[in-house]
């Protein structure tokens, strides 16, 4: 677990330009790593290029370049396809769920992690028990249980269910956190005279950042790009007016293409695409150890 | 102490609170629900027992959506794991071996950047960018063929109940190999360099130091990659509802779309809690057996 979290190895030392007898296969194994890189870049290069074309241009060439740079599919997608709202329906969403998560994910791992009481054990396995169950499983009863409360299809019922779902992963990762965290810095703070929630919050969670932002990220991606969940609960009258981009997306895929506005949805495609993965490329060292950190539970 | 014991409780109670009305109630009240004929229209419910169960073991449509999930079960695993492997190991001992010893490709790490895209990116946009790939004339799939003069393999891929779920599968294998490159090369960083070095003196071929060396030694990692592609494999919804939302007909269909289906647009919610509870044991069962089958002595270093 901890291995994972070190950052990926700087670079390895690019070995020196010796011609060798191994030249051949050197060139035959960079056709295929070049090979799988045009294919993961060359969809989403495509995506990009179609969002700058014309309907007619997408139509008859596929392949081609767009004649000229048109902005107004961007605005189209944005305003019309309502691709800005969703957008800052997500945006809205995953701040309050990843503030919600961080916060309470915290709190609950640091008592399991540092305090002994009663009955700590079964709510730590409560907590890591989440992870085993499939959430379809779940589907059913969590959509009368949002209903009952009042908050379907609304946003702050999708910021709980998505902080709650977010918990067990969250615990179980800090939990570990928390146990590493040297226990002498702790005592000094108590002897100064630091109360138990002073520690936490001046002493404890400044040391635990590593492991915050590592899960921060995780946590980001799981919740921006969550499908299954707004499909359930975002029902009901008025409800496509508050959807995620995610479940925005794919609406707007079915209904562009009976009306043919596939520039459009090129459009909104790049705007979904774009922010994440120019995120990802600046970020691209802790967005790998926090997904390998997440998915190697 | 009273102070321990109050601070304590006001740090759990809350996390317990939302954790138990969002996720545990629901978890603990699907098992209830799958005994019932509950339709969700109506107020009342009778309980039927096992009735839900044993008419599922007759449906059909179910068989033939677990049919396509237990051909991902195998599938996606296998093809991603050995292209996981066979790019990683490239990446990361591929290079020359030299006076400097043996190292990975120029370029490592724009390899390792890149093949990541599609992680980053929400199993929606895949969806719809794959979609649109696929598409008979508007894609960029038929657009290659017919521009380098291969007009008669261009078909409608999602159309044709041949191609779809093939189509799906790729995907799937498409937007996680990425993933798996990253880790099985963070796994081989570990791998002491002189290893191969010897195994090279020794005379041992590319293929041979990868089936002997490298897979042995990231062994753990392979196992626990088998285990949460089978999780994803027992998933599939969101790429196969956006893709070809199951069909023609149920070509592609699998058990999670067939539960969302059954529960959200026939209103059967006794029966699609069924179906969940049945996905839950074929996950448990999926992630114990192969936990069981890949146990292997681990090789100390």
């Amino acid at each position: 677990m901890t291995a994972v979290l070190t950052p990926v190895a700087a670079e390895t030392v690019e070995e020196a330009a010796s011609p060798s007898p191994r030249r051949t296969f050197s060139v035959f194994s960079h056709a295929f790593l070049i090979g799988w890189a045009l294919l993961t870049t060359l969809p989403l290069v495509w995506a990009v290029l179609s969002s700058f074309k014309s309907d007619n241009e997408i139509l008859t060439s596929p392949w081609g370049l767009p004649s000229e740079v048109r902005w107004e599919n961007w605005v189209r997608a944005w305003g019309e396809a309502h691709i800005g709202r969703y957008f800052l329906n997500s945006a809205v969403v995953v701040t309050g769920a990843l503030t919600l998560t961080m916060l309470f994910g915290a709190m609950a791992a640091y008592v399991l992690a540092r305090y002994q009481f009663r009955g700590r054990r079964i709510v730590y396995f409560a907590f890591v028990g989440g992870m085993m169950f499939p959430v379809f499983l779940a589907l059913v009863p969590l959509f009368f249980v949002v209903r009952n409360l009042g908050l379907l299809g609304t946003l702050p019922g999708l910021t709980l269910v998505y902080a709650a779902y977010s918990l067990p992963f969250t615990v179980f990762f800090l939990t570990a956190f928390f146990r590493t965290l040297p226990t002498s810095v702790a005592e000094a703070a108590m002897v100064d005279g630091c109360g138990h929630f002073g520690l936490f919050f001046r002493v404890m969670l400044p040391m635990a950042r590593p492991g915050l932002v590592s899960v921060a990220i995780f946590n980001f991606l799981f919740q921006w790009n969550q499908y299954i969940l707004p499909l359930v609960l975002m029902q009901g009258a008025g409800a496509e007016n508050k959807w995620v981009l995610a479940q925005g997306l794919a609406a707007l895929a079915v209904n562009e293409g009976y009306q043919g506005d596939f520039s459009g949805l090129f459009a909104g495609m790049t705007i979904a695409m774009l922010p994440v993965l120019i995120a990802y490329l600046i970020f691209h060292r802790q967005f790998q150890s926090g997904l390998s950190a997440g998915q190697l539970r | 102490m009273r102070g321990k014991r109050l601070f304590i409780a006001v740090f759990l109670l809350p996390p317990l609170l939302l954790y138990g009305i969002f996720v545990v109630s629901p978890y603990a009240q699907a098992f209830q629900i799958s005994g019932t004929n509950w339709s969700g229209l109506s107020p009342t419910y009778e309980f039927v027992g096992l009735d839900n169960f044993t008419r599922l073991l007759g449906d059909g449509y179910f068989w033939t959506a677990l049919r396509h999930n237990g051909l991902l079960l195998v599938l996606l695993p296998v093809a991603t794991i050995l292209l996981g492997l066979f790019f990683a190991s490239m990446i990361s001992v591929g290079g020359r071996a030299d006076r400097v010893g043996v190292h990975g490709v120029r370029g490592a790490g724009f390899y390792r950047v890149v093949y990541f895209f599609p992680q980053v990116l929400s199993v929606a946009i895949i969806g719809v960018l794959w979609k649109q790939m696929y598409a008979p004339t508007t894609g960029m799939i038929n657009g290659f063929l017919r521009g380098i003069g291969l007009d008669g393999l261009a078909v409608a891929w999602l159309g044709d109940p041949r191609f779809a779920f093939w189509c799906v599968l790729a995907v799937l294998v498409w937007m996680n190999v990425g993933f798996y490159v990253v880790l099985f090369s963070a796994a081989m960083q570990s791998i002491p360099r002189d290893l191969y070095e010897a195994a090279l003196l020794d005379g041992a071929n590319r293929l041979t130091t990868l089936v002997r060396i490298t897979v042995p030694l990231v062994w753990d990692t392979i196992q626990v990659a088998w285990v949460y592609l089978a999780i994803i494999a027992i998933d599939g919804f969101a790429i196969v509802q956006i893709i070809t939302d199951g069909g023609p007909g149920s070509a592609s269909d699998v058990v999670g779309l067939r539960l969302y289906k059954t529960a959200f647009a026939d209103g059967r919610f006794g029966y699609a809690s069924a179906i969940g509870v049945a996905m839950f044991f074929l996950t448990l069962t999926v992630a114990v057996m192969f936990l069981r089958v890949t146990r292997r002595e681990r090789v100390e270093l």
